[in-house]
């Protein structure tokens, strides 16, 4: 009696062994980098660390295959290292006995990526899945590039400017003509009042020679 | 009536100052930052200066003295002042022009290239950080991922450059939006003459320099300054028993100081008559080759801040497989502990280690990498930019510095042609002058579209190595020719001390009379002969060759080849074609009158 349970202890923990190994066909290497990431903030990788893993990855596999009950014991972890790497296998809640494909495995964590990332406080970097390369992020494009804004407020400006510079002489001449015009009328207005002054006429200029050098 | 016109129409300076900022700022232009340095470090470093400063004070300063006596005495442009020291030399004028005219094209374009990274330097993160992912997001670009980011954004999205220089490609429409503004920037500096040049230099000339301090605090306090630094100054002795540093320190001296443009000339006609040449020419001359020394401070710091980042990042990166390999715990290796993790990692499991092909890390390989032009600019100082905290900013003030350096510089090319058509009374009196200065920078505008097509950074090559050397060497020795020999150095010396109230000393004297003509001819036989043994090719980037990133070194095809000659010739070629056209001139008159020789007529 001992014996046959003995053996059946033996069987059933040979065959719980089994799915998860290091280079499993259907499982993924996971790497943590949590220092690298948290540096002082880091926290120690335990027990409980673990168990948070296999709980956020079967959150993943439910949100993926909606009818599936997956649970914390249908995620086997193994071979896991000081570096804190190691192995994981994902069984189906239906079958025990069977892993789920890796491709499955590998679209249920691509779509649930980013919460698996935050439960950990870490980057598409610092948690690795060995052999499911992060969806790039697609770089944001604006519908004007920025460079074209800048490039029109400098155009702009200097356009104004070069109006400016250009049309403030011709401005300046026009304000200057009209004061003169209007200094002329004064002018002749005040010689014809000044009759008692010093002054004996109105200066003729036609006949003022302007010419400091002789001619030869 | 008219000699009075004349008298009141030439323009002045407001001030001295004013004078001085644009001489200034017409020596110190994008060379004193980009390529003084990079000669400093390939010619060991310290011991640089020596040939640097003897070229300075034995070619530099006596040429720059002359030009700006001649422009302060006979008060006109390039090509007048050649007329009156001797009617046979007006093709020196013609070939200054010339020369300022085709250097202002090619100059500007770089000035739009800068104002290309300036519009893109308001950005976060900054555009030439990453590589564009390809067409269905799986990766990067592959010319990107083959090169690096930086090198992508200068040769594709900047230039979008052809892989040789027959390829024209076609004309690359933000390039002309940026050369358009750069013009645009220009005219309205340069639209009346030195009344708007003088207001603009205040700021243009002054603005490098506050940027060059707030660089050099800067560079300073960032890790790995002191090794950029150690290895730009260390002299080493053994450079100085090479021939080609001293070619390159005259050289060097020579287009720093933006002698044979004609610019230096025109600024000066604008000088009171009565004023101290001497000490300007002093000044200029001080104030360029300091600002050579004082810009080579930074850079060289940021440099060797980024090769101390390279170098970090390529340990870091051996730090990382030795820790996924051997599943250490991460951050167990540092970099201070790395020599002896290896050391215990090789006794252990040599075999392992030896497979992950850890790479070499020398911190004296990533110095080296050194560049100089727009490959420093827009390549590696671009790329150190990006790891320093806050880069948006040190982009910013970098390319506003390089744009206010070169548009100072500009002023000098473009007085260098207007100058002397306004003194030739080209312009009909209808036109003022603000239409006339916007038609030289439209004309210039529409020739330089060559530079915006795909293989425009080519013909640029072809541009500065070969209109911007050669033809003002020759330029340079028949002006100090004529002035000394023909125009007559006792003249000349009575000149210069009617204006400044001294006579020239010794110095100038034995530099003018010998030293100066006879070190010009050596540094221009010199350079023949460098450049004649050198083949004719050039760098392309190609995304297609075999050893890609490397540059795929070209021959010129024949025809580019006979422009490249064209270029270097048609400049002087002014030189003996007006002595010839004068020659035969008075060889006509001579002939005439000995003919009809008339006992009555008085000027013979």
């Amino acid at each position: 009696m001992l014996e046959k349970i003995l053996i059946l202890l033996c069987l059933s923990s040979a065959l719980a062994e089994q799915p998860c190994k290091p280079d499993a066909s259907d499982g993924y290497k996971v790497r943590l980098s949590i220092k690298t990431a948290l540096g002082d903030e880091a926290y120690v990788w335990n027990e409980n660390e673990m168990f948070l893993f296999r709980a956020t990855l079967a959150f993943a596999m439910r949100s993926h295959l909606n009818g599936q009950e997956f649970d914390v014991s249908n995620i086997i972890v193994c071979d896991e290292t000081p570096r804190v790497t190691f192995w994981f296998v994902v069984t189906s809640p239906l079958n025990t006995s069977g892993l789920v494909d890796k491709g499955v495995v590998e679209e249920a964590i691509r779509m649930s990526r980013n919460r698996i990332n935050s439960a950990f406080l870490l980057t598409d970097k610092t948690l690795e899945f060995i052999g499911i390369t992060p969806t790039l992020t697609a770089p944001v494009n604006p519908d004007t590039p920025p460079w074209l804004i800048v490039f029109g407020v400098v155009m702009g400006a200097v356009g104004a400017g070069i109006i400016v510079v250009l049309v403030s002489p011709l401005v300046l001449k026009k304000r200057k003509k009209n004061e003169e015009t209007d200094e002329d009328e004064e002018e002749t207005g005040v010689k014809a009042v000044e009759n008692g002054s010093t002054r004996e006429g109105v200066y003729n200029m036609s006949f003022s020679d302007d010419e400091r050098l002789t001619q030869m | 009536m008219d000699v009075t016109d004349k008298m009141t129409e030439r323009p002045k300076w407001d001030n001295k100052v004013q004078y001085l900022l644009t001489c200034i700022g017409f020596a110190v232009g994008l060379g004193n930052v980009w390529r003084f340095p990079y000669l400093c470090q390939v010619y060991g470093g310290g011991a640089f200066l020596i040939p640097y400063v003897i070229a300075l004070v034995f070619e530099g300063l006596p040429l720059l003295h002359m030009e700006l006596a001649i422009g302060q005495r006979l008060r006109m442009g390039s090509v007048g002042v050649w007329n009156s020291i001797s009617p046979y030399m007006g093709g020196l004028g013609v070939a200054s022009m010339a020369v300022s005219f085709l250097v202002g094209l090619f100059y500007n374009m770089i000035l739009a290239w800068i104002l290309w990274y300036f519009f893109h330097s308001f950005q976060s993160p900054l555009p030439w950080r990453d590589c564009p992912l390809n067409l269905n997001h799986t990766g990067y670009v592959s010319e990107c991922e083959k090169s690096s980011a930086v090198n992508y954004f200068w040769y594709r999205e900047t230039l979008n450059v052809t892989p040789n220089i027959e390829t024209s490609g076609s004309l690359q429409w933000w390039l002309v939006l940026c050369l358009a503004t750069a013009w645009c920037l220009v005219y309205i500096c340069f639209i009346r003459g030195i009344e708007t040049i003088g207001k603009a230099i205040y700021i243009t000339a002054t603005f490098p320099y506050l940027v060059l301090t707030i660089f050099l605090v800067r560079a300073l306090t960032l890790s790995g300054a002191t090794d950029g630094l150690i290895y730009l100054f260390t002299p080493n002795w053994e450079t100085l028993k090479n021939p080609e540093v001293w070619l390159d320190a005259a050289t060097q001296i020579f287009f720093s100081l933006s002698l044979a443009f004609g610019g230096l000339i025109a600024f000066s006609s604008y000088n009171a008559q009565k004023n101290n040449c001497e000490r300007d020419a002093l000044i200029v001359g001080c104030v360029n080759s300091f600002t050579s020394i004082y810009a080579s401070i930074p850079i060289f710091a940021i440099l060797g801040f980024k090769a101390n980042e390279n170098y970090n990042a390529c340990r870091n990166w051996n730090i990382l497989r030795l820790t996924n390999a051997f599943n250490i715990a991460d951050e167990n290796i540092t970099l201070e502990n790395y020599g002896d993790w290896l050391n215990y990692l090789n006794t252990t499991d040599p075999s392992e280690v030896d497979n992950l092909n850890l790479k070499t890390c020398d911190l004296q390989t990533f110095l080296d990498q050194s560049a100089s032009g727009t490959g420093l600019a827009f390549i590696v100082f671009t790329e150190a930019v990006i790891n320093m905290p806050g880069s948006q900013v040190w982009a910013v003030l970098f390319f506003v510095m390089l744009f206010s350096l070169g548009l100072s510089s500009m002023f000098g090319n473009l007085e260098g042609v207007l100058t002397p058509l306004l003194d030739l009374h080209m312009v009909p009196s209808w036109m003022p002058k603000e239409i006339f200065t916007g038609l030289i920078c439209l004309s210039s505008f529409t020739v330089a579209l060559i530079f915006t097509l795909g293989s425009g950074n080519y013909w640029l090559e072809i541009f500065n190595s070969y209109v911007g050397s050669m033809p003002l060497l020759i330029i340079a020795f028949f002006e100090i020719i004529s002035v000394v020999y023909i125009y007559g150095i006792n003249r000349f010396n009575d000149d210069i001390e009617w204006m400044s109230g001294r006579r020239p000393n010794f110095y100038w004297q034995a530099t003018w009379r010998f030293i100066s003509p006879f070190m010009l001819l050596v540094v221009f036989v010199a350079y023949v002969v460098v450049e004649a043994e050198k083949q004719p090719t050039y760098n392309a980037w190609n995304p297609d060759y075999v050893d890609f990133p490397l540059a795929d070194v070209q021959p010129y095809p024949k025809w580019v080849y006979a422009i490249c000659v064209l270029l270097s010739v048609l400049p002087v070629v002014s030189i003996p074609i007006v002595a010839m056209y004068k020659f035969t001139g008075f060889l006509k008159k001579y002939i005439e009158n000995r003919h009809s020789q008339n006992p009555y007529a008085n000027d013979l």
